[in-house]
């Protein structure tokens, strides 16, 4: 039934200071499909790959309009994506009711990481088990920030989330100089060049199994249609794809929850395997 | 639901929710007339920003009672605020204000209310406050500056909210409404530009003289707020009227 003897729920620490209900919930991001985010001086974009359930079944929505400046989207379960995407909204139109302007991107991020944050510290609730990437523009330019189940809030560069994002992330942080001063085209291609990394060799990006959006000065979030996704990955066809990173995590989850202190401390807790196996 | 709801007895008094509206049987009032009042309030925008002038008295009726009620807020270091009617409602809405603003220096993110966002929120509470029958008797001029630009807008006690360059409540709108019209108007004919600050404060200054003059509700003791794109400031200053043109004044006695 248990992993340990500290993951009852959510709200018992393990002696080594964890919470494991937590961590599981951290798992489910990385089940998701990849994601990534990234920013330049003026705008501020999102490149996603979408999953059909089946064969027969339609590409899932994969990115979220929240309001005029700011959308996002995410990893892991899409129903807590949705909740959270209610409540964002709810919050973003009620600001604009009151004051007549857009509610600036961090105190939303605030908003959302307390609501979350909720949810990890009473026993009769679980973690949302899911991972949000959210790209904004506001008087302080574009914003992307990243959002965890244990409600960790980070404010990025770039950021990429989901299986096998590792990859991403490898080709953001060598590229990751060229962002600030690229054109919103080059942008576009960093974004979709770190997502295709995270693809098997078989597969390829194509306009059906991939979400583009972008948010910036002049500029209302606005999700691509199928055509002029088409038109941008055509900027990037033909490219040579770089080799997969080896990685032996099959999940490709990236970051590991987190390891304890130096070992050999005792007592040490059973270390909490990976709540779902995947793929 | 409600225990009281479930209660009821036809032809007794119902337990109505307090959405402060007035019914029937709801014996409270609240606010129908103002009782501790101030008079005109006004405000122009200047090349570089935006003046507010207020006088300092606050009346009982006819009876001048506080001489030394200020009436002009500063909110940030971007918005001023001035008020016009009931003093008590000043006071709530002030506190409210400053709450807010508080609260949002907690936060320490650097962002701080534009002018803009306190005259839409200001509308938004008078409003509903005059929805509830319960309304705010005031009117509140809202002065700042955004991305550069000056701004000036009144909300009044009924939620009504407007923008303008020049704008004057109460006996004001009669009196001195023309004067800063046509101050304003003659500079943009003549040399195509807005006011400077200090031709806004001296036209502040003499409307203020004309309203004392003939405002039975005036008071020589005032105050006008400066807002501009760095600084905010708010003068003390006492007029200096001149009587002596009262007996050129025919047919009154």
């Amino acid at each position: 039934m248990f992993r340990n003897q500290y993951d009852s729920d959510v709200t018992v620490w393990s002696p080594q200071g964890r919470l494991h209900q937590v961590e599981y919930a951290m798992e489910a991001v990385k089940l998701g499909s990849a994601v990534v985010a990234l920013k330049n001086k003026t705008h501020a974009a999102i490149v996603a790959l979408k999953r059909a359930p089946n064969e027969l079944s339609a590409y899932q929505k994969k990115i979220i309009p929240v309001d005029d400046h700011l959308g996002f989207s995410f990893s892991g379960l899409l129903a807590d994506a949705r909740i959270l995407s209610k409540y964002m909204r709810s919050e973003c139109s009620s600001h604009k009711f009151a004051h007549g302007d857009d509610l600036p991107v961090n105190r939303l991020m605030t908003k959302v990481s307390n609501r979350m944050q909720l949810c990890t510290q009473r026993y009769d609730k679980r973690p949302y088990g899911v991972g949000l990437l959210v790209a904004g523009y506001d008087d302080n330019g574009p914003h992307i920030y990243q959002t965890c189940p244990s409600a960790n809030y980070t404010n990025c560069k770039a950021m990429a989330i989901g299986s096998r994002s590792q990859s991403a992330r490898t080709y953001l942080e060598r590229n990751l100089e060229a962002f600030k001063e690229a054109s919103l085209e080059e942008l576009l291609k960093h974004g979709m060049r770190a997502l295709r990394d995270t693809l098997p060799n078989d597969v390829n990006l194509t306009s059906k199994n991939v979400s583009i959006a972008v948010v910036g000065k002049n500029q209302l979030f606005e999700i691509y249609d199928e055509e002029t996704t088409q038109s941008k990955l055509s900027l990037i066809e033909g490219e040579e794809r770089r080799a997969p990173v080896p990685t032996t995590d099959s999940s490709g989850g990236g970051s590991q929850p987190p390891q304890d202190g130096p070992g050999g401390a005792p007592p040490s807790d059973s270390v909490p395997a990976v709540a779902m196996e995947t793929e | 639901m409600n225990v009281k709801h479930q209660s009821w007895i036809p032809g007794n008094f119902k337990s109505v929710p307090d959405t402060g509206r007035t019914a029937q049987h709801d014996v409270v009032q609240h606010g129908w007339t103002p009782i501790t009042t101030t008079t005109s309030v006004l405000g122009v925008v200047f090349e570089s920003g935006v003046a507010l002038a207020a006088d300092t008295l606050t009346s009982y009726g006819s009876m001048a009672c506080f001489q030394n009620n200020p009436r002009i807020l500063t909110v940030n270091q971007n918005i001023i605020v001035a008020a016009a009617g009931e003093y008590s409602d000043y006071q709530f809405i002030r506190d409210v204000v400053e709450d807010k603003v508080r609260t949002e220096k907690s936060l320490n993110d650097g962002i701080s209310m534009k002018p803009k966002a306190l005259h839409t929120w200001l509308s938004r509470v008078l409003y509903n406050r005059r929805t509830k029958m319960k309304p705010l008797w005031s009117t509140f001029l809202v002065a700042g500056v955004q991305n550069d630009v000056p701004f000036l807008g009144e909300v009044d006690k009924l939620g009504t909210a407007f923008v303008d360059e020049q704008i004057a409540s109460g006996y004001g709108a009669y009196l001195a409404l023309p004067l800063m019209r046509k101050a304003i108007d003659e500079k943009r004919e003549k040399l195509n530009s807005k006011l400077t600050k200090d031709e806004a404060i001296d036209l502040l200054k003499k409307c203020m003289e004309v309203l004392y003059y003939r405002d039975a509700r005036s008071h020589d003791k005032y105050q006008i707020g400066i807002v501009t794109k760095d600084s905010v400031e708010i003068q003390n200053l006492t007029l200096k009227p001149r009587w002596e043109v009262a007996k050129l004044v025919q047919g009154y006695e």
